[in-house]
């Protein structure tokens, strides 16, 4: 069993460590900071730490005038509030204006800690995705947040960064190097491919390994980056192996699906399966539970993939 | 500030009237009225309040400035000119496919543009976090941003303004072009403002009133906004719409029209 660690926890300590070592960095909140862990920042760094109050939109505004004057801010709310509520915000002062405003969404997809629909960002990536300029990262876990934190503070230009707020598997080694817009194979394998973002990969990754022993050899492939997304890779895998399922913590419109499946159709057409949340909201009930409602787990993912192949 | 430095200014304001409704005109499409009301409030920034240099227009430590009224580009484009940023043959190019003078500022692509902007409500949001960044980098450069008065009801506005309040940003000053119009009515039709000061002053800023098409007037509100400490200022301009065009003043449909035809040298006529 790989370690658990909650991904909230691993955002509040790779701001306050990125925050430590650049004094540019600077982290925004609107009052949610002891649920997202920025309260980390603001408890050993006040002198980096903004409080805006509950005005996500002003947060928004306040981080593009920050960067304009040569700070990197990292504003932090729930995924929800982080896109839906400022999409023009974000679209006026980050995107179109090139600002170094690097937002994470906290809590984003199912897991919310029971809160449901209104508090699920099922949405969140397919409204980012749209958005000309905007670069988008779903890490993995504990120790990609890091890499992907540090890497957001050095490219230039505006970013979405999705993380959760449970515990997940952490599955790769502390010298794990994240690269903008590239997917990695954990696995290699001919049959069909599974390409897993975010806090899903890991299941894609258990699900490569059950499918093995069935005799069946999967791909499994990491796609933290979406926008930009890795054109090369999955063009390879629609080439190379017999159909696709992407498996991600968002709705299935708009998101790692989406992409794969536009990349795919364009550079060489396939059979995809699009696996995450459907498109709907979602109800408050144990993540698991709803995970397992809608096909989220490691065995949903294997049948999935052989019913592809069988098909 | 001596008379001949106010008639000065005056006549620079006037010759960037003149500048707008050339470029409108040749344009054929831009905000007339919006532009017009702010063109006295931008000549005292431009020319009197503001610490910048034309020469580096991404001097570190210069004044900023967020036209949060993002519309009236073509105001702020001839100020700009008339102030060394760039040549004035540009204008001729106001609005064109991929020219440097977009409908709506754009930082990147116009010397001298600070903030981008067009999407209403924003710009005070965005001010008050560049006041934030320079009390954090120690440095003394100052922000101003100017609001349409239609614009205040965008509820992002009070949020900025209610930060701005509880953090004594007193490096930032808001300017209102209180011209009592907005793209489609009167402002008091749609939604009164009223009582605009009383509702700063409960936000904890500092009210200034003053004329907005008064160049002494304006100097001293600026002024006014300089010397105060431990408050934002606002700066609640009263002005005309279509100021200087006697056709275009105070008719609301001569928000997004532009002279045309006769109505060309009939303007430029009366800004002589
Ligand atoms: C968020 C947003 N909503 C609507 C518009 C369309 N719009 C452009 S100008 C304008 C009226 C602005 O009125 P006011 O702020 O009073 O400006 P002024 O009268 O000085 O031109 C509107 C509604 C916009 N640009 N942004």
């Amino acid at each position: 069993m790989s370690e658990m660690k909650a991904m909230r926890d691993a955002v509040g300590e790779a701001l306050l460590d990125i925050a430590q070592k650049n004094p540019k960095v600077v982290v925004l909140d609107a009052d949610v900071c002891t649920s997202t862990k920025t309260c980390y920042v603001r408890d050993k760094l006040p002198s980096q730490f903004l409080e805006i109050g509950i005005a996500e939109a002003n947060m928004i505004g306040i981080s593009a005038g920050l960067a304009a004057v040569g700070f990197i801010p990292f504003p932090v709310t729930f995924a929800v509030f982080a896109s839906s509520r400022v999409a023009d915000q974000v679209r006026m002062c980050a995107a179109h204006a090139r600002l170094n405003v690097k937002i994470v969404g906290s809590y984003g997809g199912i897991p919310t800690g029971k809160a449901g629909a209104t508090h699920s960002s099922v949405e969140d990536i397919a409204i980012m995705r749209a958005i000309p300029n905007m670069q988008i990262v779903i890490p993995a876990d504990g120790v990609e947040v890091k890499k992907v934190i540090e890497a957001a503070a050095e490219i230039p230009g505006p970013f979405y960064i999705s993380t959760v707020r449970c515990e997940v598997p952490t599955i790769f080694p502390v010298d794990h190097k994240f690269i903008l817009g590239k997917g990695v194979v954990l696995q290699d394998g001919r049959d069909i491919t599974v390409i897993g973002t975010g806090m899903m990969t890991a299941r894609a990754k258990e699900a490569g390994e059950a499918l093995k022993k069935k005799g069946i050899s999967a791909r499994v492939v990491h796609m933290p980056t979406i926008k930009p997304i890795d054109r090369e890779l999955i063009k390879k895998c629609a080439e190379e192996t017999k159909g696709i399922i992407t498996i991600e913590n968002h709705s299935v419109i708009g998101g790692l699906g989406g992409a794969v499946a536009e990349v795919a159709c364009e550079a060489s057409p396939c059979r995809i399966k699009r696996l995450g949340i459907p498109d709907t909201f979602v109800d408050s009930g144990e993540d698991e539970d709803m995970f397992a409602k809608f096909g989220m787990t490691a065995d949903a993912i294997a049948d999935a993939a052989e019913r592809l192949l069988a098909s | 500030m001596g008379k001949d430095d106010i008639k000065k200014l005056e006549e620079t304001a006037k010759k960037i009237r003149r500048s707008i409704v050339e470029t409108l005109s040749s344009a054929k499409a831009g905000h007339t009225g919006g532009s017009l009301s702010v063109t006295d409030i931008l000549t005292v920034l431009y020319f009197k309040e503001m610490k910048i240099d034309p020469s580096r227009p991404d001097w570190e430590d210069r004044d900023r400035f967020v036209l949060s009224k993002g519309h009236a580009s073509c105001g702020l484009y001839c100020a700009l000119v008339e102030r060394g940023y760039f040549a004035k043959d540009l204008l001729s190019t106001f609005d064109r496919t991929d020219g440097c003078l977009q409908g709506h500022p754009d930082m990147h692509k116009t010397p001298g543009v600070d903030m981008s902007t067009g999407s209403l409500g924003q710009g005070l949001s965005v001010g008050a976090g560049m006041a934030a960044g320079a009390r954090l980098l120690k440095k003394s450069f100052r922000v101003f941003v100017v609001l349409g008065d239609g614009e205040v009801q965008e509820g992002q506005v009070w949020e900025a303004a209610m930060y701005a309040g509880h953090n004594k940003l007193d490096n930032l000053t808001a300017i209102i072009d209180y011209n009592k119009l907005q793209l489609a009515s009167r402002v008091q039709d749609a939604i009164d403002l009223e009582p605009l000061a009383d509702k700063f002053r409960a936000f904890k800023w500092n009210v200034i009133g003053a004329d907005g098409h008064s160049i002494e007037s304006l100097c001293k509100a600026f002024e006014k906004a300089r010397k105060n400490k431990g408050r934002p200022s606002v700066i609640i301009a009263d002005t005309v719409k279509g100021k200087g065009i006697s056709f275009a003043e105070n008719k609301v449909e001569w928000h997004v029209r532009v002279p045309k035809g006769d109505e060309i040298a009939k303007a430029l006529d009366e800004l002589k």
